[in-house]
């Protein structure tokens, strides 16, 4: 087994030991246990039954969305909190040293780590993804329209975040890293929120804004495109929920997202290289 | 992305030219020029924040120096592939502390590129060797600092390195794992291995060490043989009737000092060889010796005598 393999699974083990994960997990399994109450209060209310199929599958899709979105949030969160110290962290300890004076190039020592993190990563959103799934399909009877699509672009999110953290991590403090990262994430929140707005009042500076946003981080951007290929098309005209993309970004947008992460990852691989531990 | 490894061009373990590290305006090691004969237990000595530990990481590829350069066992020292000669306990040895012993030392030892056959029979061994074979299976979390440092050792040379890098090794063990570590070092001499020991305990580098170097802001400041050479300042403290004042001309091609006070003559002379020809030449000066020792200067006295009195250890 190369030394890279050997890394990934080590830190694999230890980023699953994580109490923060536990913490995540049981925020999901929280978060799903309310879900799923809501979604069968919904499906069994009197009023309810009384709308027609249609509109109240129409909703119950539109719920669907919203625990996507909550289970994306959690699941970018939970990428950075556990990842956030993982080579800050350890560079300050001296972890590292015994490690890196192994035979093991720098570039290998970081992709492993980056591996192990990945395939954690995989498993919280296969986990909590395949949660809501559950609900949707079991107790509101709906199911997204191209959920591996979905699931797969929630996961590319979660990558993003997660090279941002290692390359900021190469860099500065765990806080410092932590701050950088939240900070763009949430500034490409907002400037979502503003695209879509912009795109129903029709100002192009506000859906500029919001495109400018997607290149500073692309990582909302990702988030709108999972939403997007998991909802049908009758649901993206009707416009019933605040997820209804109506402005979703193109795949040109993904392939910026995509060169983006690699882009990362490279500087990340370059600045590991180059600096002291 | 391998590196062959060619044979090696010379015979020191260690060899740097003039190594530079300099963090913004601060300068760690002004430039270190330093030479290891392989297999040779070899002390770093020095006070705090004499550059010892940026050394010891620009030779172990931690940290990339400025300027100048070092050759590890023949080969540049950024060779990756030449790490597996080399085994390093850090200061302050730490890891995954849910780990169990048995399983940090099986990790290290595959990461040196082991293969199962040799990690199923050493790992238990070395956990044997360093004295915590009734804890192979406990959590590293329950390991006091002593502990840490044996199973940190045991990592460090599980691969049966030829060079192998000690930076603190006795801090925080108890005689007996002191004691334990020096046993451990006579053992990789005998295996041939070289060891570069970084050490505050002058006591324990005397004991152990056939050579150490001595150094302050980054560069080497003086070195003594503990072993072969007579090399080093001796003390020799007379006891004579009919010392004079001549004699002193006559001693001064063997003596760095020499003075008389009344029935006493305190000398220094730089060579055990010397001192034949000290005696004889105060016998036929006829001055009547009652009393002739050599002392050599403790490891201690040196250190204090080049750091000067007032620098921190």
């Amino acid at each position: 087994m190369t030394p890279l393999w050997i890394i990934a699974g080590i830190t694999f083990r230890e980023a699953a030991r994580r109490k923060i994960l536990w913490t995540a997990l049981l925020a999901a399994a929280a978060f799903l246990a309310l879900f799923a109450t809501g979604m069968h209060f919904q499906v069994y209310s009197p009023h309810f039954q009384r709308v027609p199929p249609l509109i109240r599958n129409q909703i119950l899709s539109a719920m669907l969305q919203v625990g996507f979105y909550a289970m994306d949030l959690l699941a970018v969160l939970m990428t950075v909190l556990t990842s956030v110290d993982s080579l800050s962290g350890e560079i300050a300890s001296s972890t590292i040293h015994a490690v890196a004076t192994k035979p093991i190039h720098r570039w290998q020592l970081l992709l492993g780590k980056w591996l192990g993190f990945a395939a954690m990563i995989a498993a919280y959103v296969a986990l909590v993804f395949g949660g809501v799934y559950a609900v949707g399909r079991f107790i509101g009877g709906v199911q997204p329209r191209g959920a591996l699509a979905g699931a797969s672009f929630i996961y590319l999110e979660c990558l993003l975040v997660l090279t941002l953290t290692f390359l900021f991590g190469t860099m500065f403090s765990t806080l410092t890293n932590g701050v950088i990262v939240l900070g763009l994430h949430g500034l490409a929140f907002i400037g979502g929120w503003l695209e879509q707005i912009g795109t129903v009042t029709q100002s192009d500076r506000l859906i500029n804004l919001g495109i400018l946003s997607s290149v500073i981080m692309p990582s909302e951007a990702i988030w709108r495109r999972a939403s997007y290929v998991m909802q049908s098309s009758i649901a993206r005209t009707l416009d019933l929920s605040p997820f209804a993309t109506r402005s979703a970004p193109s795949a040109t947008m993904m392939l910026y997202a995509a060169i983006y992460l690699l882009l990362a990852l490279s500087a990340a691989l370059y600045r590991f290289r180059q600096r002291d531990l | 992305m391998t590196e062959d490894l060619l044979p090696p061009t010379n015979d020191l373990a260690i060899d740097t030219i003039r190594l530079r590290k300099q963090f913004g305006s601060k300068v760690a090691v002004r430039g270190l020029s330093l030479q290891v004969r392989r297999g040779e237990i070899f002390g770093f000595l020095g006070p705090n924040g004499a550059g010892k530990s940026t050394s010891i990481k620009m030779l172990l590829g931690l940290v990339w120096p400025t300027s100048g350069q070092a050759q590890i066992l023949g080969h540049p020292f950024s060779n990756v592939e030449i790490r597996r000669k080399i085994g390093f306990l850090p200061e302050d040895f730490r890891f995954y502390d849910w780990l169990t012993a048995s399983e940090l030392l099986a990790l290290h030892a595959r990461l040196c590129g082991l293969t199962p056959a040799q990690l199923r029979e050493r790992v238990p061994a070395y956990i044997d060797l360093v004295g915590l074979t009734p804890h192979r299976d406990r959590r590293l979390r329950g390991f006091s600092k002593g502990m840490m440092q044996r199973i940190g050792l045991a990592q460090a040379l599980i691969h049966e390195p030829e060079l192998v890098f000690l930076d603190e090794p006795t801090s925080g063990l108890d005689p007996m794992g002191r004691h334990l570590v020096r046993d451990i070092i006579r053992n990789e001499r005998k295996r041939g291995a070289t060891v570069f020991l970084n050490s505050h305990l002058l006591s324990e580098v005397e004991i152990t060490c056939d050579t150490v170097v001595f150094i302050k802001q980054g560069q080497v400041v003086g070195s003594r043989d503990l072993r072969s050479s007579p090399d080093g300042e001796i003390h020799v403290h007379v006891r004579a009737h009919n010392l004079r004042p001549e004699i002193l001309p006559g001693l001064a091609q063997w003596t760095c000092s020499a003075q008389i006070q009344d029935d006493r003559l305190q000398l220094s002379t730089n060579s055990m060889e010397c001192l034949p020809e000290i005696l004889r030449h105060l016998v036929c000066s006829d001055v009547h010796v009652f009393e002739f020792t050599p002392q050599r200067l403790s490891l201690e006295e040196s250190f204090l005598k080049i750091m000067g009195e007032d620098q921190g250890l």
